[in-house]
């Protein structure tokens, strides 16, 4: 179990820092991209009035996200948003379908070869940290200096060290909420599968568990991209909103 | 394990890729698919709008239409009623003078017709007052000639009786 992340990994070393890539985040993430990237272009690419197929598809998760921008701020502040919130809710979305049909692994290693790129921490938290910095980025851009840093002394300066740690917590919760759900379904689907190989009775009874479990699994993964595209919104819209 | 070896244990390299091509994704996806699809949808907000507040204009001339249909429809069918009603009383009236006038010439024919009457009735009542007259005056003349004596008083009227038996 302890090797179901150990990845093939290529560092290079920077003035004597270590850059860890492994291969297996790397390959995922870029075929979650490309995928997000080719639906999203090819739905786009024949726009009709009247839409249809692919076109239909993309405009409906266009308009949940900006379903979910909507819901959290008003849409003359949150429209420029709408780009970041497709892209997290797809991208995220698919990101954790992609380790739902199989995970693929070396033999003799366990080096994971092919799984859902969410499962890892660092990537999560990597899409964490990405959206809290843009908040603070747009918090200061759209409201100005001084209601930026106002923001931490209201309603009260005591709250100050409350609000700093909220925005640590923010970005660690965004992040690991993520990581800990993808990873605890990757998880259990290994345990799962392993048993499916413990023997002839283990092969036939897996499947109980398996396709339920899978089932959640689809529903975990949507839900938990809904959850991370809106508490996005979410801290945004504190920051970029007035209270 | 302290807190340096941690931070350096941590797979930047990953979480520079990632970050790099979580970007890199944005800007394709935001370039290529979601600009023209918002131009596609505001349009298409804008259009529905537009067919909206056609059908409402739409629909509020066609009803200004009908009521005007309906006013005209109203005030035709007055104005027929009117006409007709004109013309009942004009028959009517009409008929009356018809009847009036009738009535009148009758009374008139049958006044004349009576006058006429009554002048010729006195015609011949003056006629016949002159004859007797006339016939008196000769009957007198007759008598006074004749008055000498008896018998001829008699054959005078005789020849009297006779006459008037001639004639």
């Amino acid at each position: 179990m302890n090797n179901v992340h150990e990845d093939l990994t290529l560092t290079w070393t920077i003035g004597g820092f270590d850059l860890h890539f492994s291969f297996s985040v790397i390959f995922m993430t870029t075929i979650a991209a490309l995928i997000v990237a080719i639906f999203s272009i090819v739905g786009a690419r024949k726009l009709a009035m009247r839409p249809t197929g692919l076109q239909n598809f993309i405009e409906w998760v266009m308009d949940f996200s900006r379903y979910i921008i909507t819901s959290n701020m008003a849409w003359e502040k949150g429209g420029k948003f709408i780009v970041l919130a497709y892209t997290l809710l797809f991208y995220i979305f698919v990101a954790n379908m992609l380790g739902i049909p199989f995970e693929l692994a070396t033999e003799t290693d366990h080096y994971v070869l092919w799984n859902s790129p969410t499962s890892d921490p660092v990537l999560t938290l990597t899409m964490a940290a990405f959206v809290i910095i843009l908040t603070h980025i747009y918090g200061f851009r759209m409201r100005g200096a001084k209601e930026y840093f106002a923001d931490y002394f209201r309603p009260s300066p005591i709250l100050l060290p409350f609000k700093l740690i909220e925005e640590v917590s923010n970005f660690l919760t965004l992040g690991l909420r993520l990581f800990g759900n993808i990873f605890a379904k990757e998880l259990v689907t290994v345990m799962i599968v392993t048993l499916a190989f413990a023997g002839t009775v283990g092969f036939v009874l897996a499947w109980i568990p398996l396709a339920p479990w899978l089932a959640f699994s689809i529903f975990l993964g949507a839900l938990q991209a809904f959850i991370f595209a809106m508490l996005s919104m979410v801290y945004m819209a504190h920051k970029v909103e007035s209270h | 394990m302290d807190t340096m070896e941690f931070i350096a244990d941590i797979q930047w390299g990953n979480a520079l890729y990632q970050l790099l091509i979580f970007s890199l994704l944005l800007w394709v996806v935001s370039r290529w698919a979601l600009k023209p699809l918002l131009g596609v949808m505001k349009k298409r907000e804008q259009q529905v709008n537009d067919n909206l507040d056609n059908a409402e204009k739409n629909r509020v001339e066609a009803e200004e239409y009908l009521e005007q249909q309906r006013e005209e429809l109203k005030q035709a069918r007055e104005e027929t009623q009117a006409m007709i009603d004109n013309a009942t009383k004009m028959s009517e009236q009409q008929g009356k003078e018809i009847i009036d006038n009738a009535k009148e010439e009758a009374e008139r024919l049958k006044e004349s017709a009576v006058a006429d009457i009554n002048r010729e009735k006195e015609q011949a009542l003056e006629s016949v007052r002159d004859q007797v007259a006339s016939l008196s005056v000769a009957i007198a003349t007759k008598v006074i000639e004749k008055e000498l004596d008896e018998n001829e008083q008699e054959k005078l009227i005789d020849s009297y009786l006779k006459e008037v038996g001639n004639e």
